[in-house]
């Protein structure tokens, strides 16, 4: 089962072809690590399969269904779910009620206007229960912005992850973490259930090939190569643009 | 004491405060008050809309005029109407929201400001000029109140000052309800990221339009209180200055405290009433209290006042926490700067 597919994607900002015939494949239950370097076009080809960036020519598929002109809050209702590179929470509001926009998006509930949302005892505590399982319980209090940055990029991977996503979009999950901090997300990604499709773009090759079942090298706005770790390493065309040219200094 | 408990007591006093103010005003400070409630509830329009989706509008008026001339010419032409002419005021200002919503929500910051604006003098303009219609400049005088129970009659200062409160306090519960709701919450995560909302799966710009439509809703609600209070609609209902001072009171009081409208609704009208007994140039005062309010208490009066509670009830919790206070008025005034950035 193929869970999304990326068809022959362009995309233009202007005068500047972002992506160009961009291809990618990805299984139900894949764990997928997108790597290039900067500018290869890697966050563009997650706004187009998140649904804030539309493509000028290809097509985006998820699960057989067609999501290319769909708006990102429709491809959220069919399980796609997003972090950002650039923190992006809801920083005003309490730890609880952010995982709370979290866990109604996809329900009725975000609907009522005419009942208090204390009110919802058993919503709040499916939020209580997920902040006790990644061990922010203690914080769900405190407004958002006074968390630590690594508290914050833990609570982007929640956020997304409590409407029980099919295909989870990881935007550098670990983006400006120390090395302990970075050493808490690879666990949390990897403990997530096997069903889960997740994508993920990463600058540090290690954590990449630690979390990943496969890559994909993005060259500017291109699919560059595809495969294991194994490939990926001994690509020669890989070698050239991303990993150094080690080889031919030997 | 709880939230709760703070909250229900501070209820009552508000109530309390409503009921004895008759027995110890005279009949024009009374009308004054009344005249307040009346702006604070267009003003709880103002702030739905900038302290829960962080849009400043100076448009407000729109609704609230719209629902002024929709009482008074639907009671020209059906004599003795009660409760229609004001079901018919409130479904104009539903109509014109419905109508301008999906124009306005499309800009944020300086934008949505200025599109507003331009609603607003778009309607200036009309009852301005359709002189058959909205009787020109000299408006549309001569509208009665009319008795909406039978016998009880809203002619009286005090009996009208009793209808406003009545319906200030349901608007103000109806407010809270709304605000503490699920479909509050989203407004206030639109509010601060609107893409992260989108990523998560909500119809952001659907959230907006519903949004913008109960405010224009409040604001009828106010207008219509107005038309009867004053029997006069006319084009200065739509003036700038009435939709800025609308903005205004919601900043002087705080933007998103439930009662900041209030408080700034009854500085701003007993300030004009003062000053304009001494110059006529009471607006530059009212422009310094604007720029006093924004750079000494970002957070309004009862912001302000409410952080200021907070801090000395923690302290009063635990000594260990003493130097958090300074730093969170430090945050909150970074905060400003982007809020200022962003509005």
């Amino acid at each position: 089962m193929i869970a999304l597919e990326v068809d022959n994607v362009d995309v233009r900002f202007g005068g500047l072809q972002v992506l160009t015939n961009c291809r990618l494949s990805v299984k139900a239950g894949e764990k997928r690590a997108i790597i290039g370097p900067n500018g290869a076009g890697k966050t563009t080809l997650f706004n187009v399969i998140s649904g804030t960036v539309r493509p000028v020519a290809g097509r985006v598929v998820s699960f057989k269904r067609d999501i290319t002109r769909s708006p990102a809050h429709v491809r959220a209702s069919l399980g796609l779910a997003r972090t950002f590179q650039i923190t992006n929470l809801f920083g005003n509001l309490s730890v609880l009620e952010n995982i709370l926009l979290g866990l109604q998006a996809l329900t009725r509930t975000k609907y009522v206007f005419y009942r208090m949302t204390s009110s919802f005892t058993e919503l709040i505590g499916n939020a209580v229960a997920l902040l006790r399982d990644w061990g922010l319980e203690g914080k769900k209090d405190h407004p958002v912005r006074s968390l630590s940055h690594g508290e914050q990029r833990q609570l982007e991977i929640i956020l997304a992850l409590a409407s029980k996503p099919k295909i989870l979009l990881l935007d550098e999950p670990t983006q400006g973490l120390s090395t302990a901090e970075t050493g808490l997300v690879v666990p949390m990604v990897r403990s997530l259930e096997a069903s889960t499709t997740v994508l993920f773009i990463e600058h540090d090759m290690d954590v990449a090939f630690q979390m990943a079942d496969k890559i994909t090298v993005l060259y500017y706005g291109s699919v560059l190569a595809d495969g294991t770790e194994e490939e990926i390493r001994s690509d020669p065309n890989v070698a050239e643009v991303y990993l150094g040219l080690e080889n031919h200094d030997a | 004491m709880s939230h709760k408990a703070r909250s229900l007591a501070f209820l009552i006093a508000l109530l309390c405060g409503l009921s004895v103010l008759p027995l110890i005003l005279s009949t024009y400070y009374l009308g004054l008050v009344t005249g307040a409630l009346i702006l604070a509830i267009l003003a709880m329009s103002a702030n739905l809309l900038l302290g829960y989706l962080g849009l400043a509008s100076v448009g407000q008026a729109a609704f609230f005029g719209v629902a002024s001339y929709a009482v008074a010419i639907y009671t020209r032409s059906a004599e003795g109407a009660a409760w229609s002419a004001i079901a018919v005021g409130l479904l104009a200002a539903v109509a014109a929201g419905l109508v301008f919503g999906p124009l306005a929500i499309r800009t944020r910051d300086i934008f949505f400001l200025v599109i507003m604006l331009a609603f607003c003098q778009i309607l200036y303009g009309v009852t301005y000029s359709w002189r058959s219609v909205t009787g020109g400049d000299d408006g549309l005088p001569g509208l009665a109140r009319p008795d909406l129970i039978p016998g009880v009659s809203l002619d009286g200062p005090v009996s009208y000052y009793v209808f406003v409160a009545v319906v200030f306090l349901l608007v103000v519960g109806a407010f809270r309800l709304f605000v503490n709701s699920p479909f509050g919450l989203v407004l206030k995560g639109i509010r601060d990221s609107d893409s992260r909302m989108r990523a998560l799966g909500y119809n952001v710009w659907l959230y907006k339009y519903i949004a913008f439509t109960a405010s224009a809703l409040i604001g009828g609600i106010s207008g219509v209180l107005h038309a009867y209070y004053y029997g006069c609609p006319n084009p200065a209902d739509f003036s700038l200055i009435h939709s800025s001072s609308a903005l205004l009171m919601v900043i002087l009081g705080g933007p998103g405290a439930l009662l900041g409208p209030l408080a700034g609704s009854l500085i701003i009208v007993f300030v004009r009433e003062f000053v304009s007994n001494v110059t006529d140039r009471w607006l530059i005062v009212l422009g310094f209290a604007y720029v006093c309010t924004v750079l000494f208490f970002p957070d309004g009066l009862i912001g302000t006042i409410g952080r200021w509670w907070r801090e000395k009830s923690s302290r009063g919790r635990s000594h260990a926490t003493a130097p958090l206070p300074e730093r969170s008025q430090e945050e909150s005034s970074t905060e400003f700067v982007s809020a200022g950035k962003s509005n």
